[in-house]
């Protein structure tokens, strides 16, 4: 029993651990479970009933079934390669993307720490430059779709979206450099166990929502901007150039790309929960000094992902709401208003620490 | 040739000088392809993201409407005018039914007129509400285009109660309807309409101040008056220029003088403008429909002239001038008198000509429709060449391309 426990304790397994249960427990059923969620509420929007006729005999549970008949449906289909593409790149293409938006979750912190257990995959110094750099590869997914299809629409899709997520990194970093000002660290633990602290005494947390108003709105389109979708998804613009970039896929490969949309969903809600809105720590709760720790766990996993799931939702809502940008005006968005906003921002963030000071 | 100038010195200005031969991309968009409602294709050359060339093809839904009108009998045409445009069907029996009335020279009684009226505008706004859905859901904005369908659903369901039918309508008959108002016809429309009006007011504050859309449809897609005439444009594409051309004004048919409506009109014929242009004439048709309801008449609501009108059973068994009218009819078929005639409405998206010849008999010499989005796809070069190419999105939306009446 010791041994076991000695072995899972070993910092790789223990990581490796990790990995297993945050991705395969929360950020897959998750993102599953939200594809389902954006046709049910978008249904509802729209006065429409919504995915309601998959059923094992009487059960239907509500449409619940369709994700395991789309699954099914996924792999049984056809992966058909077009005429001329390039084999090896169109083949593995779809995987980047997917790669980057499960990679968001690897420093992502679920709940507090319990002695030397911490319920985070890794709490690397760079932290979110670490974010950075993993979804700058999530171009390479949309390049290589676009260029290996041989289909001149998935080449006008690859083309918007490497430019529009290479530009759109750039307003991501800016706008969370005020972040990384305010609470004097990119590590993201220090970040969280930054927002712990209260003005006025114990009146109002520190959250990065109130410390950095307007680079929550920066980062947030930013990172809407960067998973592509509406109404940033020109890169797919099912209207005019159909699918964009992963026009031609089918069958598991493109539930690939599906899944990645979706997993980065929740990871953008996973982030901006970690960033903006304290992270797992349960505001006011240090109050009650004899709380047991199980229980202030259980809230605190409970908190990070109720607050994840309002920002999952808030992203459904602004899809099946606003029209979407032309990709000219994206492009003008982020380079004439976003650019100089979070200079601004960082600027203006400066001043104020150093007045403080 | 004015327009072939245009379009060349419009792509000289976006070629500002440099040579696009090198670095052109022509692309298919269409036949088959998600923002090409009805079936065509836009062979389109590219600079990038830029429109640098367009050709329109079209011809993939050719039935041969006008062959198969000259084979049939004169009344064995309305069941194919539904198949026309089929947004609107009833406005395209209502069409072809008046000119072959004009060319008999009889007018419908006015009970017959009034409900015409009713149903021609009931169908002027379930063609706008496709119109403006389609065009809205594909830059974008999805939810908007399902509640269009929804308020479309409520006037189908109208259009249903009255012929029977959603899209094989078959209403009109020479001198008169098939069918007259069925009972509590009127009190339905009025509640329709007033839930027409509630969606109207609900999409009107979703999305026509939308900052989005409007970057989206403002200055996009625009054509001059001159340019609009000279493509022989009508209907909402022409008002959206700035001319107040509408047929139901203009050559007032029907008993639309009698009614009272206003014709919107735009300034700089872009999509937007179209935009508006079509929300405010369902207003106006919404306001038709009521003030017709109010004045609908009593009376007959088919002619009782011999010939036209197929016998009672009664005088068909019962007497013998029934029973040679309705051999005749059957057997010949309507017949017309000899002559030819051009008869312009208004329909959803502009005019709706029906051209026919008789020579006397009973089969047409000649059915040859005008329609009016023929014009427009015609001009879809010069209204796209120099935008980008997400905006034939809102540019083909805007010209409401029904593939039935464009190849027939």
């Amino acid at each position: 029993m010791e041994i076991i426990l000695d072995i899972i304790m070993i910092p790789a397994v223990l990581a490796c651990i990790k990995i297993a249960v945050i991705i395969l427990l929360f950020a897959m059923p998750l993102g599953t479970v939200l594809t389902l969620m954006e046709r049910k509420w978008s249904s509802m929007i729209q006065d429409r009933v919504g995915p309601n006729r998959a059923n094992i005999g009487a059960f239907t549970g509500h449409g619940a079934l369709h994700l395991a008949a789309d699954g099914l449906k996924s792999i049984f289909k056809e992966d058909t390669i077009p005429k001329g593409a390039n084999g090896f790149l169109y083949l593995i293409a779809p995987f980047f993307g997917l790669i980057a938006a499960v990679a968001t979750f690897a420093i992502i912190p679920i709940a507090g720490p319990i002695g030397d257990f911490t319920f985070q995959v890794t709490d690397i110094n760079p932290g979110l430059l670490f974010i950075f750099a993993i979804t700058s590869l999530n171009v390479y997914g949309a390049v290589l779709a676009g260029t290996s299809s041989n289909s001149k629409f998935a080449l006008l899709g690859g083309t918007r979206a490497s430019a529009q997520m290479i530009s759109y990194e750039v307003f991501m970093g800016l706008a969370l450099m005020g972040i990384f000002m305010v609470y004097g660290s990119t590590r993201v633990s220090s970040i969280v166990d930054g927002q712990n602290e209260y003005w006025f005494g114990n009146l109002i947390p520190m959250w990065g929502i109130f410390t950095q108003p307007l680079g929550f709105i920066l980062f947030f389109t930013a990172l809407v901007a960067e998973t592509k979708r509406a109404p940033f998804d020109a890169p797919e613009g099912e209207s005019e150039i159909v699918a964009g970039y992963f026009l031609e896929y089918s069958g598991m490969r493109w539930s690939a790309f599906m899944l990645a949309e979706y997993v980065s969903l929740v990871g953008v809600a996973a982030l901006m929960t970690t960033l903006f809105f304290g992270g797992y720590h349960v505001p006011w709760l240090h109050l009650w000094e004899s709380a047991p720790q199980w229980l202030v766990t259980v809230l605190q996993i409970i908190k990070f992902s109720f607050v994840t799931l309002i920002f999952c939702w808030f992203q459904i809502q602004l899809r099946w709401t606003v029209p979407k940008f032309r990709f000219d005006q994206t492009m003008g968005l982020g380079w004439k208003k976003l650019l100089p906003l979070s200079l601004v921002n960082i600027i203006v963030t400066a001043f104020v620490i150093l007045t403080l000071a | 040739m004015t327009d072939m100038s245009a379009l060349q010195s419009r792509m000289d200005t976006n070629a500002s000088g440099e040579d696009f031969s090198a670095s052109v991309m022509s692309i298919e968009i269409g036949p088959a392809h998600p923002a090409m409602h009805g079936i065509v294709r836009l062979t389109t050359q590219l600079d990038g993201e830029l429109i640098v060339g367009m050709e329109p093809e079209i011809g993939y839904l050719h039935r041969g409407f006008e062959k198969e009108s000259e084979n049939s009998k004169w009344i064995q045409v309305i069941p194919y005018t539904d198949r026309l445009n089929y947004v609107s069907p009833l406005l395209c029996n209502i069409g072809y039914s008046m000119a072959v009335e004009k060319l008999y020279g009889i007018e419908a009684p006015r009970r017959a007129e009034f409900t015409r009226v009713i149903m021609g505008e009931i169908s002027r706004i379930t063609d706008h509400l496709t119109c403006l859905g389609a065009a809205a859901m594909e830059v974008g904005a999805f939810t908007f285009f399902l509640w269009f369908i929804k308020a479309r659903e409520y006037l189908w369901e109208l259009v249903e109660e009255m012929t029977g039918a959603r899209l094989t309508t078959n209403w009109t008959r020479f001198g008169g309807n098939s069918m007259d108002l069925p009972e509590g016809f009127l009190s339905d429309l009025a509640d329709r309409i007033s839930k027409l009006e509630e969606i109207m007011e609900e999409c009107d504050k979703l999305l026509t101040r939308n900052k989005i859309f409007i970057d989206r449809v403002k200055d996009v897609g625009g054509i001059s008056k001159e340019d609009a005439l000279s493509f022989g444009f009508t209907g909402p594409m022409l008002r959206a220029c700035g001319i107040p051309y509408d047929v139901r004004r203009a050559d007032s048919y029907s008993v639309y003088d009698e009614l009272d409506f206003e014709i919107p009109v735009g300034s700089t014929g872009d999509c937007f403008d179209r935009f508006l242009v079509r929300m405010e004439e369902i207003r106006q048709s919404a306001s038709i429909i009521k003030q017709a309801a109010d004045k609908m008449p009593e009376g007959p609501f088919m002619t009782d002239e011999r010939m036209l009108q197929y016998p009672d059973k009664k005088d068909v068994y019962g007497n013998i001038e029934g029973l040679i009218d309705h051999f005749k009819l059957v057997m010949e078929g309507h017949q017309p008198p000899a002559g030819e005639i051009y008869m312009p409405t208004e329909g959803g998206n502009g005019e709706i000509g029906f051209y026919l010849v008789s020579d006397g008999s009973g089969d047409p010499v000649r059915v040859r429709m005008r329609p009016p989005c023929f014009n427009y796809v015609e001009a879809m070069p010069l209204m796209t060449v120099g935008h980008y190419v997400a905006d034939i999105v809102p540019i083909f939306g805007s010209i409401n391309m029904i593939g039935g009446e464009l190849d027939r």
